[in-house]
């Protein structure tokens, strides 16, 4: 240990900066630069799957089909997907780990600097191929993102890419889940424990593990899905002696825990941001690891509640519906602790605090349906139905896509050393959260209505609220360009203090803003006391 | 809340219609004609007015604290950060409710899934992209398309309003007769990729896979014409592949088969 330290030391002195121009970027080792560098792309990859998603949209905005043929169609609702869980969701969070967590933890960097910038070069290669199939022979996937066979096997010249993308998109998200643990493990301050680690760094660190325990499982299957296709092998395949609902079973056992990889990271800057703005420490910080841990065991089984429809035996559905219900407990726990953190606080509403509010209002919304959906005979009505898709939207964009705007507005000052404009921030604030729930609310009486998921056109019945979705649709992606404009002037504001808010909780408040290129070159001695050691 | 929400929409919406002939608002989930479709509804309501009352009262907490927590009203932040009480109730109260609604929920599923002594077997198979239907008892058979009109009017920029066409997407030429009142059982499978057979009146979503034969049942208690669609993604025309289930009365569906085949070369054993 003393040698390590003593080399670190040694090095400590040669201040060296950044390199000069491309290079800084192409063979960046520094966690700040390749946290910006993960997070600049997702931005973009949001950009291209809200455009696809407008496509659909404009293509739902009245009955008849106007725009596009239903097989662009599908493929526009496969691409959105891909892009947005793959793309966009899952690197902001690893964005944000990478420019937060050694800060965090007090460490100089992450833990293996080189597999980092390996894991974000990755990605675009991988968002490369997936996008050039939309000029292949036969178009891009169209499958729909859960490729169930024997469907996905009809996709033309995609399919190899489809399947080699998705494999560089595992490669990356497991070395960067590799690279999280090793950091949270070995690279904490000394006198960090574990139970004093911010919330952030803990649900990180979960999702880390959720990532290396599943990524290799989607690996696995759309590995069978290759043989099946080019080397004459049947897993899927009836034909052949093969089960098609295999690839189901193993494919939700990736999606599911995918779907809490895509939200813990959200619980955690959510838990990061409402203690701030109210003042307060987090109420039943403990609590909140554990209830996050619970979630985690949980998702691993629970997966066949995606598949009540597909002929399980009684005892099957009863123990999936029965274990799906059971997330509902810690799940509220959360949702629980957050509101009494803000009880009897003194709250101000600065943009972060306001996407993190409209976080636990919404992602709340989208957890009730999310309880419908586990009472399986309801759930046999819901299935594959626009309601399901209100749901995982609601989840998903005013659930995780907010949490990531609030980090992103709340670290913001310590990344530029300025502040955001603030108004604008909030005219981003508001115009999303009406646009969105203009968007994804009146899908719920869609889907109850009998209105299927994932088709180009529709009955007449359905006209009215797909209309509404539809302009709620471009409320939100217009709404986007403010943030664009905010993002660009980040640097125009007054600078930032070190401390940014109002006595904010962590190290990462502790050193200069804007952070200088390397911090924490050794480590804090003592730790700055957290909100409930304050008051003791 | 919701309801509030709703009627804000309902608004939007009427002024953002185009005046053409509107069909009915559908809000929510049809009480459908069976028994286990009502059942279903039921619990449906149950949940949501459990998901309601639950919001009411988390969403009012979180509101009045918004108001009355805040700096600017000149607040001293408390300083608390644990209550065992609060925890343990809030954690207990939600597994005494899951119990309370796990209990009638897998009453339900149970009969959902008792599909024993049926008084007639479909088997309807799924193809890219319509359905065929065959009657076991009775030994004949059929495809079901989407109806003409509808699939004249479904092209690009067809020039045909679909407003126009009387059930558009949701009608086809051979319908699926059922007698009322008898239980019926249905064995679905596939010919080529997954479908999925979906009437919401009747409550029945079961996925049609190759290779397997999947089994529901339904007993449909009043006559009528109920719809749905193919709900399992199946291609490019996933979206055109209608199910039209007549109910009709016991004289009419033995008329039914016994004109279909006897005139009806189509029907006859397939």
């Amino acid at each position: 240990m003393s040698t390590i330290a003593a080399e670190v030391n040694d090095h400590a002195h040669d201040d060296h900066g950044p390199a000069k121009g491309i290079k800084r970027w192409l063979f960046a080792t520094n966690h700040k630069d390749i946290g910006t560098m993960y997070l600049i792309f997702s931005f973009a990859m949001f950009l291209i799957g809200g455009l696809m998603a407008l496509v659909i949209r404009s293509e739902l905005f009245q009955p008849g089909l106007q725009f596009v043929h239903p097989e662009f169609f599908n493929q526009m609702t496969t691409m959105h997907a891909l892009i947005m869980v793959f793309g966009a969701v899952m690197p902001a969070f690893v964005g944000l780990a990478n420019w937060m967590i050694p800060m965090m933890v007090g460490a100089p960097d992450m833990a293996l600097p080189r597999m980092n910038n390996w894991s974000f070069w990755i990605l675009p290669v991988a968002f490369g191929i997936l996008l050039s199939t939309l000029w292949m022979d036969g178009g891009a996937p169209a499958s729909g993102w859960t490729m169930y066979p024997p469907l996905v096997l009809q996709t033309g010249d995609a399919f190899p890419f489809l399947i080699f993308s998705v494999h560089l998109m595992g490669i990356s998200s497991i070395m960067g889940a590799i690279n999280i643990i090793v950091t949270i493990m070995n690279m904490r301050a000394p006198s960090m424990s574990l139970l004093r680690m911010p919330i952030f760094v803990w649900t990180w660190l979960i999702t880390a593990y959720l990532l290396i325990a599943v990524m290799p499982v989607l690996a696995g299957a759309v590995t069978m899905l290759l043989t099946d296709q080019f080397f004459g092998t049947s897993f899927f395949l009836a034909a052949g002696g093969g089960d098609p609902v295999m690839f189901q079973h193993i494919f939700w056992f990736f999606g599911h825990p995918e779907v809490y990889i895509m939200i813990l990271p959200a619980f955690g800057v959510v838990s990061e941001i409402i203690p701030t703005f109210a003042r307060k420490p987090l109420f039943g910080r403990d609590s909140m690891i554990y209830a996050a841990s619970c979630i985690a065991f949980l998702s691993f089984i629970v997966w066949a509640h995606h598949m009540f429809t597909v002929g399980m035996p009684l005892s099957g559905q009863l123990f999936f519906m029965f274990a799906t219900m059971l997330i509902a407990v810690p799940t509220g726990v959360k949702v629980f602790n957050w509101v009494a953190t803000m009880w009897k606080g003194a709250m101000t509403f600065e943009t972060p605090m306001l996407f993190a509010l409209a976080f636990v209002f919404l992602f709340t919304i989208g957890g009730f349906s999310g309880l419908m959906l586990a009472i399986t005979p309801a759930d046999i009505q819901y299935h594959d139905s626009y309601f399901v898709v209100a749901h995982f939207h609601y989840v998903l964009v005013p659930g995780s896509v907010f949490a990531i705007m609030a980090g992103v507005y709340y670290w913001l000052p310590k990344w530029t050393g300025y502040m955001y404009n603030e108004s604008l921030g909030k005219l981003h604030f508001w115009t999303s959260t009406i646009f969105v729930n203009l968007t994804f609310f009146p899908m719920h009486f869609l889907g109850l209505a009998g209105m299927p998921r994932r088709i180009p056109d529709y009955s007449t019945q359905f006209a009215d609220f797909n209309m509404i979705a539809s302009i709620g649709a471009f409320g939100f992606g217009l709404s986007q360009l403010i943030l664009i404009y905010v993002l660009l002037t980040a640097k125009k504001g007054v600078p930032a203090t070190d401390a940014v808010w109002d006595n904010p909780e962590g190290l990462e408040w502790t050193v200069p803003s804007p952070a200088p290129f390397h911090t924490f070159d050794t480590p804090p001695e003592v730790l700055p006391p957290l909100k409930h050691e304050q008051h003791a | 809340m919701l309801r509030q929400l709703l009627l804000i929409l309902t608004t939007l919406a009427a002024t953002a219609g185009t005046g053409t002939a509107r069909a009915d608002w559908g809000l929510n989930m049809p009480e459908g004609v069976t028994e286990l479709s009502k059942e279903t509804y039921d619990l449906h309501m149950l949940i949501f007015w459990v998901c309601v009352w639950i919001g009411v009262v988390v969403f009012g907490v979180m509101i009045y604290s918004i108001f009355a927590h805040r700096k600017s009203r000149g607040v001293t932040p408390a300083t608390f950060s644990h209550s065992t009480l609060a925890e343990v109730l809030w954690t207990a109260v939600p597994v005494v409710i899951l119990l309370a609604l796990a209990v009638p929920t897998a009453k339900t599923l149970v009969r959902l899934e008792d599909s024993r002594d049926p008084d007639l077997t479909i088997v309807a198979t799924g193809y890219q992209w319509k359905w065929h239907y065959r009657y076991q008892d009775e030994d004949m058979g059929f495809y079901s398309s989407l109806s003409l009109d509808s699939l004249e009017a479904r092209r690009k920029q067809s020039g045909i309003d679909p407003f126009s066409v009387e059930n558009y997407l949701l009608d086809v030429d051979n319908p699926v007769v059922v007698p009322v009142g008898k239980k019926v059982r249905l064995l679905l499978t596939s010919n080529d990729v997954l479908h999925a057979w979906w009437v919401p009146d009747l409550a029945i979503k079961k996925d049609a896979i190759p290779g397997i034969i999947n089994e529901t049942w339904f007993k449909a208690e009043q006559v009528g014409t109920y719809r749905g669609q193919c709900a399992e993604l199946c291609g490019k025309d996933h979206g055109y592949m209608p199910i039209v289930v007549e109910v009709v009365d016991e004289d009419a569906y033995q008329a039914w088969v016994d004109t279909r085949k006897a005139d009806d070369p189509q029907f006859a054993a397939r």
